[in-house]
């Protein structure tokens, strides 16, 4: 564990004292989360849950962190944090873009929002742009199939959408961060 | 606490609750559309205009005409008020004291409302999904004390297995029967496990029921677990329905601090205790035994049946694994009695059923309906027919149904005739497709879908489903011949023979069933390649 602790901290101690603390703060989320469920190896999943909620992604050193406390072999841990499609192994944009493609949102145009925004960013579903500003991913039906086509902006669902009003909203994104 | 005290506050929550009651959607569709500062604004208004002593406003669960939303309904004159906005909130209010209605004012009688029959969705849109005491109010919980005090667990499951009721979840396989399995195995631990993990796409009644409803699932998982003898429980839930999560983490804390959870229920020496489990986002975690793995912590690959859950599941103990919407019917049929609950629906499907009537259709949402409807009914008079042009078909069950045509619109909706016509009643989804939509692209979508989710295991699902997808892309880009044709009929026959579980097994139905009633659009884009390499020869 050690390591990426220091890691983390030497590769940030430019930035000063205050990324320290929130480094320090991820950490304890997780040991929280380890101890509440009594380090059961069954608890794997709601761990690597909370990990990720707490770094944004699962990097190399916290599954390796994890698979230790937990007293597992590390390939379980990797291979269960590969199976689920929630699980990121990279770090994603400052927004996030999550574009429904259920049955329901893709009769009703899905398909032809997520082509629009990956026209409009240069990126595929999956990636991030280059300025690290937004995330396109798309989901498997989010249970919002009565107001189809749904996006997800930053973990807000909205409703009813079409490829001007989503790339309205990247674009606000956009000039937010300039 | 005893039946004395669960009356009691009962009592006190109906005499607490104001004359006239605003009821205002805050589940996920209508969160989405705004209905929480709508929620607000009708709050401030009943303050602003003087009339907090008769009127409240109650934040409800799901009223199903989810296409519309936000919703308000005025209890108990039962006006319906679609598509609020935040402005409109002085108006609605003003109405209760004779103002001018606005013209936002939906028709609560309409075939959409007026041709359901609501067991499953009763108290939905008509309690506060986060106070245990408004569904004590409604009878809640006394159930599960009949249960405990009136009947014994083989009562139960015989009354279970009389009702009627299969599972809801796709399968359709007989409750009693599986309940009964479960009850008669010996082990001193047993489990009752929740399935909330509504992958296919196009259904969300779980998620409503579990958003709107919290209690009505943990009274039915209690009964059911002291019915089987297990007294721990798991409700394993999606990690993309984050209300349906908190709603269910509050129900279960309320639960307990009355002592209707927990150990020893109404006092009595039955213990039971749930616990969430979240997915992380993988179809197969819908089918049982990858779910148990998944609760285990474990990749969510499923394992060869037998032995089935029932004999050996979570930690090698008998598990009894029922859905959501099958395990919110038991409160109703041990309160009301099994007679009742079959005399509704037809010979060999009871009860009732909730769809997602989504797509191409003019009201979008959920309704709950009694099996054996015919499925006109469902999509021209509740669903109201296409917007524009004709429909071309209905889709069912999902990545594992099939697509209905038109033609076939009169077939009543159970379980058998779905199945007959090759399609399957899956979980409740009904995507409506209309003349604009291409079949071969649909199957080639629910293929590239069960591609992505095939955790792997099987060779036959595994490289098959690709094979099948390559095939029908190359058919969708007018690339293929009629020797393709053959190849994907084939293939599809082999991955339903020879997969593991349901999904390499049903992952073929929709290019069979398109192929069945559609296969003139699959000779359409083949003979245009034909013609493309004719003419460049």
């Amino acid at each position: 564990m050690q390591s990426i602790l220091t890691e983390t901290k030497t590769s940030r101690s430019q930035t000063g004292n205050s990324k320290k603390n929130t480094v320090d703060r991820r950490l304890k989320a997780l040991n929280i989360a380890i101890k509440r469920n009594q380090y059961h190896q069954d608890a794997l999943i709601e761990i690597l849950h909370k990990a990720q909620e707490s770094y944004g992604y699962l990097e190399p050193e916290i599954l390796e962190y994890i698979a230790r406390q937990l007293k597992l072999p590390l390939s379980r841990v990797y291979g269960v944090a590969t199976f689920y499609h929630l699980f990121s192994l990279k770090p994603s944009g400052v927004h996030s873009c999550v574009v429904c493609l259920g049955t329901a949102c893709y009769v009703k145009g899905g398909g032809k929002i997520t082509s629009a925004i990956e026209e409009k960013l240069g990126i595929h579903a999956g990636e991030t742009t280059s300025d690290n500003q937004v995330s396109l991913m798309t989901a498997r039906c989010i249970g919002a199939c009565g107001i189809a086509p749904a996006v997800v902006f930053d973990g807000n669902v909205t409703g009813k959408q079409d490829p001007e009003t989503v790339l309205q909203q990247i674009k606000a994104w956009q000039s937010e961060a300039e | 606490m005893d039946l004395t005290e669960l009356l009691k506050i009962a009592n006190a929550e109906r005499n607490k609750q104001k004359s006239i009651r605003v009821h205002c959607c805050t589940s996920t569709g209508c969160q989405a559309a705004n209905s929480l500062s709508v929620k607000n604004n009708l709050a401030t208004a009943v303050k602003e205009s003087g009339l907090s002593d008769r009127v409240e406003v109650v934040g409800v669960g799901c009223m199903g005409f989810c296409g519309r939303g936000p919703l308000v309904q005025i209890d108990p004159e039962d006006t319906l008020y679609e598509e609020v906005t935040p402005e409109d909130a002085p108006s609605i209010i003003d109405a209760l004291n004779g103002g001018v209605v606005k013209p936002i004012q939906g028709d609560s009688q309409h075939p959409f409302f007026a041709r359901q029959m609501r067991i499953v969705r009763q108290n939905t849109g008509k309690v506060d999904p986060e106070s245990i005491e408004e569904y004590i109010a409604v009878g809640g919980y006394q159930s599960l004390y009949k249960a405990i005090y009136d009947l014994t667990p083989t009562e139960i499951v015989q009354e279970i297995s009389k009702s009627g009721l299969r599972g809801r979840g796709g399968g359709g396989y007989p409750t009693g029967l599986k309940w009964a399995t479960v009850a008669k195995m010996a082990g001193e631990q047993k489990y009752v496990i929740c399935n909330g993990d509504e992958g296919d796409p196009g259904a969300f009644m779980d998620r409503s029921v579990l958003e709107s409803d919290p209690h009505l699932v943990l009274e039915g998982m209690a009964i059911a677990g002291y019915a089987v003898g297990a007294n721990h429980g798991y409700i394993y839930v999606r990690a993309e329905y984050p209300l349906a999560i908190q709603r269910l983490q509050k129900a279960i804390q309320q639960a307990k601090r009355y002592g209707i959870l927990g150990s020893q229920i109404f006092e009595s020496p039955f213990d039971f205790k749930i616990d969430i489990r979240i997915g992380a986002g993988a179809f197969v975690c819908g089918e049982e035994t990858a779910l148990i793995q998944s609760i285990e912590g474990k990749r969510g690959n499923p394992v060869p049946r037998p032995p089935y859950p029932a004999e050996s599941g979570l930690w090698k103990w008998p598990t009894l694994i029922n859905n959501v919407e099958t395990l919110a019917n038991i409160a109703a049929i041990i309160r009301e009695g099994a007679d009742w609950y079959s005399s509704i629906g037809t010979e060999n499907s009871k009860g009732t059923k909730i769809f997602a009537l989504t797509g191409k259709i003019r009201n979008n949402g959920l309704i709950e309906v009694p099996m054996g409807i015919s499925l006109r009914e469902i999509v021209e008079e509740m669903g109201g027919g296409v917007p524009e042009g004709e429909i071309k078909a209905v889709q069912t069950g999902g990545p594992s149904g099939g697509c209905i045509p038109a033609s076939m619109l009169d077939i009543p909706v159970d379980y058998d005739s779905l199945s007959k016509i090759g399609s399957m009643m899956g979980s409740g989804g009904m995507v409506v497709m209309d003349r604009a939509t291409s079949m071969v692209e649909v199957a080639q979508f629910y293929m590239e879908f069960c591609r992505e989710e095939s955790c792997g295991k099987c060779v036959p699902c595994r490289a098959g489903t690709v094979q099948l997808d390559a095939l029908l892309t190359k058919i969708v880009n007018k690339k293929a011949t009629m020797d393709d044709l053959t190849k994907l009929e084939a293939l599809c026959q082999m991955v339903k023979d020879t997969s593991l579980c349901g999904l390499g097994i049903t992952a073929p139905n929709p290019v069979l069933s398109t192929l069945r009633y559609f296969k003139e659009e699959y000779l359409e884009l083949i003979q245009a390649n034909n013609l493309d390499v004719s003419l460049t020869s």
